[in-house]
């Protein structure tokens, strides 16, 4: 086989071993640079996938040679591609961002175990997203959560390791869940195998196992994704970790979740069972509007930033999960589509929060007024991020919003568009408190304030002016997600 | 009472989970939360490995005496998820330690106060 072939693989393994290197050479810009490279290897395998798609459906990867239901296979479809996409993305630009960032927030003896575990969680969630293999599922998500776990505990205050040992008690509860489901899946069916399971699961649909596995899985989905009820652990992870993990978890971990729960409700159980004879679907919906709401609302008290956009995320996740509960194709394209635009605008509200903590020294919104004038570059990406949160036209945000409102419009649910559109006057609020504190309140004269790197800048314009490039640009993100709704459903394109 | 005494494995992974969750939720002291964790999913272990178990089956090894054999694949799994959940209490543990040289308690209710105490504004 050529080694183009061998993509599916490397792109898991090129990570995986990039870790053990980190710490090997046991030197901070040594060990960013290795990150940095294995970073852009899997952007540019997943370049190169979306190449071979063109012409098939998904790319199927024996691993060992052992061809499946008895081996373990890698299998990359157009969401899977979509994923990695916003993962290795996502992780080559915050890596950019990184090299100051982290020399300035991290102990130096501790820099080469960071960029590691980092290494770590980028080759679990790559790992989830491209195995075919439900078990293999579970393993992956372990390896990312605890490299998580250990990220979040790096961060400089110790409120973060009690944010991190929260995060680990209930990971692993979710995690556990998630294996129970498996389990049960496996004893109904025979296999682990995806593909195979979604063929036999038909058959023992109506047992009582297999109901539970499902209660199982999506509890457990659900706590990873901070689906509302189970959403406890993200603020505290968030507020606490290091810049660079709060921007990388935002833009990746929970949409890896998603990811996993559209897998299994869409792929494994199909959507006339998960979303159609079991009430799941008015579920989601409601969870979702809450979730929207609740997370909105709460976002607007906080003081820290970091926490508002914690809050942010949870009612974005609130978004996605409405718009899976729609349960139609204009439904769930505009979920996938929100995973995307989300990554980005979040990556880029993440980043220049970085930059402003790089800065400025803090992330709390009494202590920073009047830091637009200091850093006028930085607040300007955080702007157009904002912009993007709220849904500005012209920004990805907008067109996220417009197929969200057009979707539920569809189904002739427009109480659910009017409080959607309640949400973004919401984002409004609390993007527009942190703006008017950085702009219209006074500078101190006295406030200390350092020079941003140019590799920061770099980093994070990326990010804002791709929140501008696909506000215009559609042609990527809608038909990437639109092309992978078909082939979840099997509606006509 | 043959109903109950076959599936005598299940009680006990229901008996372990419930006990496992419980400790979780309701002990303040993150030491005893982890050996909750533990608990909670040495039951999911257990539970797997009955699965795997076929009623007057061997060892999946072949041999001319036995006509059934006993499914491996549970046991192959329980294997990975064993190393996972030995790596998440490792974990735990360690954070345990920096939590106890940080806040100098291991009582969830006491770091909460001493967290909300740091979220006050410095005014």
């Amino acid at each position: 086989m050529e080694l183009s072939a061998h993509l599916p693989a490397l792109i898991v393994i090129i990570p995986l071993l990039a870790a053990p290197l980190c710490v090997l050479f046991d030197h901070p810009r040594a060990a960013w640079f290795i990150s940095l490279l294995s970073a852009m290897f899997c952007f540019f395998a997943a370049i190169g996938m979306m190449q071979m798609l063109l012409n098939v459906d998904a790319l199927s990867y024996p691993m060992g040679g052992w061809l499946a239901p008895l081996g373990i296979e890698l299998r990359i479809d157009t969401l899977g591609l979509l994923l990695l996409l916003i993962l290795s993305a996502s992780a080559s630009v915050i890596l950019f961002f990184a090299l100051h960032s982290v020399e300035h927030e991290i102990d130096r003896r501790q820099q080469p175990m960071f960029y590691a575990a980092l290494m770590l969680v980028l080759a679990g969630l790559i790992g989830i997203t491209v195995t075919g293999d439900a078990f293999n599922i579970f393993v992956f998500l372990e390896i990312s959560s605890l490299a998580t776990y250990a990220l979040i505990s790096m961060g400089r205050d110790r409120r973060a390791l009690n944010a991190s040992f929260q995060y680990l008690i209930m990971g692993t509860i979710g995690a556990t869940f998630i294996l129970i489901g498996i389990g049960f899946m496996y004893v109904m069916t025979g296999t682990l195998n995806i593909q195979d399971l979604a063929q036999r699961l038909p058959e023992v649909s109506d047992t009582k196992a297999i109901k539970a596995a499902f209660a199982f899985v999506t509890v457990g989905l659900g706590l990873k994704a901070a689906m509302f009820p189970l959403h406890w652990w993200l603020p505290n992870a968030y507020a606490h970790s290091p810049s660079v993990v709060s921007a990388f978890l935002a833009a990746t971990a929970t949409k890896v979740a998603v990811y996993v729960l559209i897998r299994f409700l869409l792929s494994l159980y199909g959507v006339q069972y998960s979303l159609g004879a079991l009430p799941f679907d008015k579920l989601l919906m409601f969870l979702g509007a809450v979730g929207v709401l609740a997370g909105s609302l709460v976002a607007v008290f906080q003081n820290n930033i970091k926490r508002i956009l914690a809050y942010s995320s949870i009612a974005q996740i609130g978004y996605i999960l409405l718009a899976i509960g729609l349960a139609s194709q204009p439904g769930i394209t505009a979920a996938l589509l929100h995973l995307f635009n989300h990554a980005l605008i979040k990556g880029t509200l993440f980043l220049a929060l970085g930059a402003v903590s790089f800065s400025m020294a803090s992330v709390r919104l009494t202590e920073l007024s009047g830091f637009g004038k200091a850093m006028p570059l930085t607040m300007a990406a955080f702007v157009i991020g904002g912009l993007s949160l709220i849904g500005v036209p012209g920004t990805t945000g907008f067109i996220s919003k417009w197929y969200l409102v057009t979707a539920l419009l569809e189904a002739s649910l427009w109480p659910l568009a009017l409080l959607v559109l309640a949400a973004s006057v919401l984002a409004l609020v609390y993007i527009g408190r942190v703006i008017e504190v950085a702009y219209y309140r006074p500078l101190a004269p006295e406030r200390q304030h350092k020079q941003v790197p140019l590799t920061m800048h770099a980093g994070l314009w990326v990010l804002a002016l791709s929140n501008l490039y696909f506000g215009f640009n559609t042609e990527l993100s809608v038909g990437l997600s639109s092309l992978a709704v078909n082939q979840l459903i099997g509606f006509a394109p | 009472m043959n109903e109950i005494l076959g599936h005598f494995n299940y009680l006990i992974v229901v008996l372990l989970m419930m006990m496992g969750l419980y400790v979780v939720i309701a002990s303040p002291n993150l030491i005893k939360k982890l050996i909750g964790l533990s608990l909670f999913q040495a039951s999911v272990f257990i539970l797997f490995i009955t699965f795997g178990k076929v009623s007057g089956g061997g060892p999946p090894i072949l041999s001319q005496q036995l006509t059934a054999y006993s499914n491996p694949l549970p046991h192959v799994l329980i294997l990975t998820a064993i190393v996972v959940g030995v790596a998440t209490t490792a974990v735990g543990l360690a954070l345990i330690v920096r939590v106890y040289e940080a806040y100098g308690t291991t009582d969830e209710d006491e770091i909460d106060a001493m967290d909300n105490a740091d979220d006050k504004p410095v005014v």
